[in-house]
């Protein structure tokens, strides 16, 4: 759980990475250490449930809202992050 | 092709994952060791519970079997059907990629489904509410979800199917991928690794007033005993590959068995009990017919071995119709691993292949003669050594479920 820190903090792709680890596991052939941020989702072994699972997350560990509908224009994780971090500055 | 003009379909791979035993020979070598899996609960806290023991899978690291990507989606159960079908599929050294893309399906049996995982969710929605509620849970609790796993793990996309005939399913799981063979599947992953030894799949198997409570592992679970309480649960099974035989002979796979027949039958409820057992002869007597078997041909039977003293009985008396008093050798190998669910029948299947690979009955632990009223030839206190050609595997679910297989080795 975040505290009230948390939710004032930036996502940084090292954070994305983490949850994503945890959330939704690492394919073998894929280093998510290395450039990913504007490889598609797809390509890094992530479907959409995966990308639904780490939504959740970072919105109960961020303490930020992000609507159902905000999978529709992410492709990679430099969309999810400037998504992810419009949100945290809205909030 | 058989006299009928049909399809046989043989067994060229076998994976088990089993509370005494991961992996199809540790397993066996437990199992004629005499080596039980049965113990008291340590899954979750069961001082709160009737029932202390259970045949958990231990010694299990998912890590080391499972993809990373697979983990946070797959209760234990599917992370154990995931290692008995990869053992399989590598035992048979049947490269499905060489196949037509839909020249191999997936065939599987469930009682319950992912409840372990399923469990863990609900208790993150009552308590902390559904944004703590994994996107997994959509699927990794349903009783079709090995089948899902399995299939997309090995690129399978044959006819697939899940049968939900509580612990019939093992053998109607392989009958239902016999099924797609005969229609020109090349190839099905198929059988059944089930359990759910959480409080959530715990707690309905507990009406059904058959689970033991006692708190001895080595008296809980005695099929056919003077003693006999009551079942053990445990969680565990075997995936085969069944092939078509003519494909398997092409490739030069090595076959342990031809599935030579099934049946299933069903029970209307409810059963007079002078009549309990009939619908049970009825499936043992249509398999032997689909196989071309005599009774008196039949060199071992697998019993379904429930462990409660009035379904031994009509087994007994069922077993006892068909094949004579005392006629043919008769054991339960899952004295030592508890009741599987339907990964039960799956496994005695894979057991008999061993048995008759190796010519020895695995005898049935912890009881040390049947009780009476029982006229068969259980085979207790060590292994039988025995040449032996055909077994017969005997399955019943919950709810009036009967199912029957025959294994042949191949001559």
């Amino acid at each position: 759980m975040s505290d009230a820190n948390t939710a004032v903090t930036e996502l940084s792709v090292e954070d994305l990475t983490s949850i994503m680890r945890s959330s939704a596991g690492e394919d073998e052939s894929v280093d998510l250490d290395g450039d990913i941020l504007d490889s598609a989702f797809t390509d890094l072994g992530y479907d959409s449930l995966a990308l639904l699972e780490t939504v959740a997350r970072i919105s109960r560990d961020h303490g930020v809202e992000l609507g159902d509908d905000v999978l529709d224009d992410v492709e990679t994780p430099r969309d999810l992050l400037a998504v992810v971090n419009r949100a945290i500055a809205a909030a | 092709m058989s006299a009928g003009g049909t399809v046989q379909a043989v067994v060229t791979g076998v994976g088990v994952a089993a509370p005494n035993g991961m992996g199809t020979e540790a397993y066996w070598a437990a199992t004629l060791a005499g080596r039980s899996g049965i113990a008291p609960t340590t899954r979750y806290d069961a001082s709160g519970y009737p029932l202390r023991l259970a045949g958990e899978v231990r010694d299990f690291d998912p890590g080391e079997h499972i993809p990373s990507r697979l983990l946070p989606q797959t209760d234990h159960g599917t992370r154990l059907s995931l290692y008995a079908a990869d053992e399989a599929l590598r035992d048979s050294a049947l490269d499905p990629g060489r196949l037509d893309p839909y020249g191999m399906g997936v065939a599987t049996a469930s009682s319950m489904g992912g409840f372990e995982f399923g469990q863990r969710e609900l208790q993150n929605l009552w308590s902390k509410g559904g944004r703590f509620v994994s996107a997994y849970q959509s699927f990794a609790w349903f009783y079709a979800v090995n089948t899902g796993q399995v299939s997309i793990r090995h690129g399978l996309r044959g006819s697939s199917s899940t049968v939900v005939t509580d612990a019939a399913g093992g053998l109607d799981a392989l009958g239902n991928a016999r099924r797609q063979i005969r229609k020109g599947t090349t190839a099905m992953l198929a059988g059944s690794v089930d359990g759910a030894l959480c409080p959530l799949g715990l707690a309905g198997q507990l009406s059904s007033g058959a689970m033991s409570t006692g708190s001895r592992a080595d008296r809980a679970f005695l099929p056919f005993a003077d003693g006999a309480g009551g079942q053990v649960p445990g969680e565990g099974g075997a995936f085969l590959v069944l092939e078509d035989a003519v494909s398997a002979r092409r490739r030069g796979a090595r076959s342990y068995g031809e599935l030579a027949g099934y049946a299933a039958t069903f029970d209307p409820a409810p059963v007079p009990s002078d009549q309990a057992g009939e619908g049970l002869v009825r499936a043992i007597r249509r398999a032997l017919r689909d196989a071309g078997t005599a009774p008196e041909d039949v060199d071992v039977v697998f019993a379904d071995a429930a462990g409660v003293p009035e379904l031994d009985r009509a087994e007994s008396r069922a077993l006892g119709e068909v094949f004579g008093p005392g006629g043919v050798p008769v054991t339960a190998p899952k004295s030592m691993t508890g009741r599987l669910f339907a990964g039960g029948a799956s496994l005695d299947l894979a057991t008999a292949l061993l048995a008759l690979r190796d010519g020895a009955i695995p005898h049935t632990a912890n009881v040390s003669r049947p009780g009476p009223g029982h006229p068969i030839d259980l085979v207790t206190g060590e292994p039988r050594e025995a040449d032996l050609r055909r077994a017969l595997v005997v399955a019943r679910g919950r709810g009036g479920f009967n199912a029957a297989a025959v294994v042949r080795r191949d001559t």
